[in-house]
This record gives C-alpha cells, sequence and structure tokens, in this order.
C-alpha cells in the first residue's frame, strides 16, 4: 500500500477574502453590513468630531510633565531617567537571557521608547532623546546579555533584586550621599508614584503571599491558623480601611524614638499586605494544582521539605497561576488610585488637581480620557507581556 | 566474611501493620530481601503490595512492626528517612517526572542537591546512565515530549543516579502501552543483572520467571504464598495463588 500524503486544504485568506466571505455573502448580508456602518458612523460622529475638532488637548500637554511626576523637583529629572534607563538596561539583559520569557515586556519597552519619542517630537520636547537612548540601552544589554556566558541568569536575577531598592533610593535620595540629596515623598506623584505603588507593592508582596500560602498549608496548627487569620481578615476588609490603617498605626508600632516612615512607605506597606493575601490564595491554587506524585517522586529522591519546594513545587505552582497573579497585579495597578484618599498625589489625583487649575476649568473630558488612555495602554502592557511570559514558559503545554 | 556478605540481610520486616483510617490495608507482613535478590510481588488490586513497597522508603507509615534497611530502623526522625530514602531508588506507575524539567535536570537534580555531586561530574554520570537506559539522545528533552516507556526509563536513570543500594518499583509498566512495555523491561532485565537489590510491584510474569529470586502472592494485605518462580508457577499450594494465577496468565 502507498502512503498517502496531503497537503492540508487551502483557505482562502486575506482581507479581501475575509471581507467577502463574512460581510459581503449575500444581498442582504451586504445590507445589514452598510447599515451597521452607518449607525456606528451616526453614533461615534459627535465623539470624534469633538476629539478632533473642539477638545482643548492643550490641558494634557501643558501638564504632562505634572501627569508623569507630579510635583517632583525639575532640577531632579536625571534620577527619573536614570532609573527609566536601568530599567530599560534591566529588560534588555532579561531578553537577552531568559529570551522568549522576557521578549514580550522588551518588546513593549521598546514600543513604548518609540512612541514616546514620537510624541516628544510632535510636542517639540527634547525628551525624544532620551526615550532613543532607553531603547539604544535596552538593545545593547540585550546584545550583552545574549553572550553573557553561563551565569547570565543569575546575573539578571541579581540585578532585578538590586534595582527595585536602588530605584527607590535614587527617587527618594538620602543625606548621606551630597549629590543624591533628599526628594520629600510628598512631592513625588503622577505615574511615576502609581508604577512605584504598583511594583512595590506587588514585588513586596509575592514573597510573603508565597510564604503565607505555604503557611495556610503547613501541618504545623500555629502557623497554619497563623495564615489563615491573616489571610481572611486582609480579605474581609475594603482596601481602603488598610490604607488608612497602615497610614494611622505604623507610627504606633514603632518605638517612640523613631521617626516614623513617610506617608508614601506606609501606603506601599499597606499594599502590600493587602496584595499579599490575595496573592497567598494565588499561589495557594497553584499548589494544589500540583500532582502528589510530585511530592513522593522528590522524598523518593531524597530531597528534603525545602529543596523539594523550591525546586520541585513552586516553579510549577507559580508557572501554573501567573494568569492569576497578573490579574492581581493589574488589579492592583489600578487600586493605586485609592492611595489619593491618604494624601498622596498619583495619577487620578494628579488629574484632578489638574482641573482645579484656572485656566483650565471645564477640561474633564480630555483630562478623564487621557487617564483612561494612561491606565488602559499600561494594563494592556502588563497583559501583553504576561501572556508571552505564559507561552514561552509552556503553561498547559508541557 | 565473604559468605556473610553474601548473606547479608538489607530489608528486614517483621509483622508490619499498616492502616488508612479504619482500613487494615497491611495485616503482619513478615519478609526478608538479602542483598542482590530480585522479589516480584503480585497480587489482585487493593492487596497492599502498592502500599507494603511504599512503607519501605516510608512514602507510608507503618503502624505497627519494626522495618529494618541496610541496618537503619525506619522511625519518625527525619534525617534517618531522609538517609534512607537517598539508599532507596524507587520508580512509579505514572512515572512522576519533573515536568518543568528537562530530561538532563531531572537526572542531575537529586545527586547535585542531596549528594552535592560537582555539576561535571553529576553531567557525566547522568549521560552515561541515559546511554544505559538507551535514550542519551533525549537528554534535553522535556519528559512531556517523550513517549510512556521513555519517561518511565528516564524515571529509572533518575533514580540510579543516586547510585542507590535497593531500587523500588511500583507497577512500573501498568501505565504503558503493549508496545513500550518491553523497553522498559529489558532495561530492568539488565539492571537486575548487575545484581541491584530489587523489589518489583508488577503482573508481568514473563519478568519475573527471568529474574526474580522469589515471589510473594499478596492478598487483602497478607502474605498469602512465597516461593521461588518455579515453585509458584510450577506448584503453587493455596487455591487463591492458583485461581489469580490463572487469571492472569489466561490472555
Amino acid at each position: 500500500m502507498t502512503a498517502i500524503e496531503m497537503q492540508p486544504p487551502r483557505l482562502s485568506v486575506g482581507p479581501f477574502a475575509w471581507l467577502r466571505k463574512n460581510l459581503f455573502s449575500t444581498w442582504y448580508n451586504a445590507a445589514l453590513t452598510l447599515a451597521v456602518l452607518w449607525l456606528l458612523y451616526a453614533l461615534l460622529r459627535p465623539a470624534i468630531q469633538w476629539t478632533l475638532t473642539e477638545a482643548r488637548w492643550g490641558v494634557i500637554e501643558a501638564n504632562l510633565t505634572l501627569f508623569m511626576i507630579g510635583q517632583y523637583p525639575r532640577d531632579q529629572l536625571w534620577r527619573i531617567w536614570l532609573a527609566i534607563y536601568m530599567l530599560s538596561g534591566m529588560i534588555g539583559l532579561s531578553w537577552g537571557v531568559w529570551r522568549e520569557a522576557a521578549r514580550g515586556f522588551a518588546f513593549i519597552a521598546l514600543g513604548a521608547g518609540i512612541a514616546f519619542a514620537l510624541i516628544g517630537l510632535l510636542l517639540n520636547s527634547d525628551v525624544w532623546i532620551n526615550w532613543l537612548i532607553a531603547d539604544a540601552i535596552l538593545l545593547a544589554l540585550y546584545a550583552f546579555g545574549r553572550i553573557l556566558p553561563g551565569r547570565g541568569a543569575s546575573i539578571a536575577s541579581l540585578g532585578w533584586l538590586l534595582y527595585f531598592p536602588l530605584v527607590l533610593l535614587l527617587i527618594a535620595g538620602t543625606r548621606l550621599i551630597p549629590w543624591l540629596s533628599s526628594v520629600p515623598s510628598r512631592l513625588w506623584g503622577g505615574l511615576l508614584l502609581t508604577l512605584m505603588l504598583t511594583i512595590v507593592g506587588n514585588f513586596g508582596a509575592l514573597p510573603l503571599g508565597i510564604l503565607l500560602a505555604l503557611g495556610r498549608r503547613s501541618k504545623l496548627p500555629i502557623v497554619r491558623y497563623f495564615s489563615v487569620g491573616y489571610i481572611e481578615l486582609i480579605r474581609g476588609v475594603p482596601l481602603v480601611t488598610i490604607l488608612f490603617m497602615a497610614n494611622l498605626l505604623v507610627p504606633f508600632f514603632l518605638p517612640v524614638d523613631v521617626q516614623p516612615p513617610d506617608t508614601v512607605i506606609r501606603v506601599m506597606i499597606g499594599f502590600i499586605l493587602f496584595e499579599a493575601a490575595y496573592q497567598a490564595e494565588n499561589v495557594r491554587g497553584g499548589l494544589q494544582s500540583i500532582n502528589r506524585g510530585q511530592y513522593e517522586a522528590a522524598q523518593a529522591l531524597g530531597l528534603s521539605g525545602a529543596l523539594t519546594m523550591i525546586f520541585i513545587i513552586l516553579p510549577q505552582a507559580l508557572r501554573a497561576v501567573i494568569p492569576a497573579l497578573f490579574n492581581s497585579f493589574i488589579s492592583l495597578f489600578k487600586d493605586t488610585s485609592l492611595a489619593a484618599i491618604v494624601g498622596l498625589f498619583e495619577l487620578l489625583r494628579i488629574g484632578r488637581a489638574v482641573l482645579a487649575q484656572s485656566e483650565w476649568l471645564g477640561t474633564h473630558r480630555e483630562v478623564f480620557l487621557f487617564l483612561f488612555i494612561v491606565y488602559w495602554g499600561f494594563s494592556m502592557a502588563f497583559t501583553y507581556g504576561s501572556r508571552r511570559l505564559e507561552e514561552a514558559l509552556g503553561v498547559g503545554k508541557r | 566474611m565473604i559468605e556473610a556478605d553474601k548473606n547479608q540481610e538489607i530489608i528486614i520486616c517483621r509483622d508490619v501493620h499498616k492502616w488508612f483510617d479504619s482500613f487494615h490495608a497491611l495485616k503482619g507482613i513478615d519478609l526478608t530481601v538479602e542483598k542482590g535478590e530480585v522479589i516480584v510481588i503480585f497480587g489482585p488490586s487493593g492487596s497492599g503490595k502498592s502500599t507494603f513497597i511504599r512503607c519501605i522508603n516510608r512514602l507510608e507509615e507503618h503502624q505497627k512492626g519494626q522495618i529494618v534497611v541496610d541496618g537503619v530502623e525506619l522511625t519518625n526522625d527525619v534525617r534517618n528517612i531522609e538517609a534512607i530514602r537517598s539508599e532507596v531508588g524507587m520508580v512509579f506507575q505514572q512515572f512522576n517526572l519533573f515536568p518543568h524539567l528537562t530530561v538532563l535536570q531531572n537526572i542531575m537534580l537529586a545527586p547535585s542537591w542531596v549528594r552535592r555531586t560537582p555539576k561535571e561530574q553529576a553531567h557525566e554520570s547522568a549521560m552515561q546512565l541515559l546511554k544505559r537506559v538507551g535514550i542519551p539522545e533525549q537528554a534535553n528533552k522535556y519528559p512531556g515530549q517523550l513517549s510512556g516507556g521513555q519517561q518511565q526509563r528516564v524515571a529509572i536513570a533518575r533514580a540510579l543516579a543516586m547510585q542507590p543500594k535497593i531500587m523500588l518499583f511500583d507497577e512500573p509498566t501498568s501505565a504503558l502501552d503493549p508496545e513500550m512495555i518491553k523497553e522498559v523491561l529489558d532495561v530492568m532485565i539488565q539492571l537486575a543483572k548487575t545484581g541491584m537489590t530489587m523489589l518489583v510491584v508488577t503482573h508481568e510474569m514473563g519478568f519475573a520467571r527471568a529474574v526474580a529470586n522469589r515471589m510473594y502472592f499478596f492478598d487483602e494485605g497478607q502474605i498469602v504464598e512465597s516461593g521461588t518462580p518455579n515453585e509458584i508457577f510450577q506448584s503453587p499450594k493455596e487455591e487463591r495463588t492458583k485461581l489469580f494465577l490463572s487469571q492472569i496468565l489466561s490472555h
């Protein structure tokens, strides 16, 4: 018998074939398509007209720096740029070392760099140079990461571990270093503060969440009851309450002679404590999904409980719950707007402050549309990056 | 001296009992294995045969009686247990490979972290083991990319990487398609011929005939009958053994 080998049937593709097949296959289908198009046009026309002609976009242009960094001293802008360059560098390095896993985030960073450079050019601002530098650094470190021998992964991990404290130090400054003067946190604001709250909140919460998740499954009753109690307590109260408590109560728990940390740090602690409870439940979901055979195989090889967790269980559990972890990440990103309630000038609050400026009265629509786009854009970027990460780690494939 | 070494008892079980809640799974198992022996344990499902070999590396705890492995009695002392586990390799019905690690990483993990073997050395012996089980070309694949038979051979290599004194096999071929059973049994027969002490729960009677020193028939948590393969196949004493053998050998 001869083997039968056939090509899969060819399907017609291309935009015109698609249009013909889906929108204009029969006369009434075509009529429906045209009717819907007309309806869309009629409905959206006022919105489009407003966007292009009536809207006073000047409010965004004039306050762009305020939206981005709040009251951060303008003569200290180089620190922000340095933080962005370091971020670009770390993303590039991760891309070079981990390839597909970090590629999504690298593409986003590159795309954002180019987009912001173009916007800078359009607005006649010279920030476009800075954004191109950021992209150049990203590509340079990507190349460096690719040729880095063996130890690349440890270097990149260490880099990320150092990145967050370093950036916090860079932005906050310290009295100890003359050229890095302190910038009081009440001056931090805008997108800068929003992103800092998001990133510190999430990355601080993940290790704590993992510990709580393990604690909840512990055989030791005290550890288990503490974990369950903590998670249920935090999940049972609104975030706003926790932010108030963090702001008001943290100073009480410190010795009298210790200067209490300022509001931003307190709010960050509040976010970490809050997010940890949710991340703990996400991680627990992952732990539940691991087959008992994995524990047994590790035990049978003589691996201790800690080694089993680190090398066998957690990598699989975390990989399984990447969607849930990023879901919480994005959720917290938007929840940072609640920090306004305890007096922080994050992005949304800056928007309200801008609206209070006398020359821009009545520009609500412009400002909120802009904020909408910023929040949405970042959420999409996180989603895209996480989906790429998921694909690269092969969730559901192996 | 040589005589004593030859007859060294490496596993001693005395009156081993095990309950799952109120279900009495093992009802007084007495069994002794000498170094280099190949033991085949068979019996109907639910007879306690898997539970029994899982007690030997303490994946299950026995609640009464005594198990001594390589001179160490199994108790709740964690260090004892981990020491025993690194001397006793186990192969599972469902392979239980680590899906997020490559074949090579699966094999190298325990030697590197439990035995603290240097990386180059661990790598070299892992490759040797893969050659021994016949799949060196799969070293950098993930378990999900291999066939069942290949996965089980990796699992055997992974257990051997710890240079165990005893190997436990818990129905190693039951989850395999028929055409893959042979490739796994061949590896096990080879291993038996190198003098490894093996306890094998299986219904592969061909394997038992080829290499087993003794066979144990388990039913309802007890050893019903034991003997050499010849005794068991030619002249089983117990009715239950006869019935069971006729059922599994009839097709």
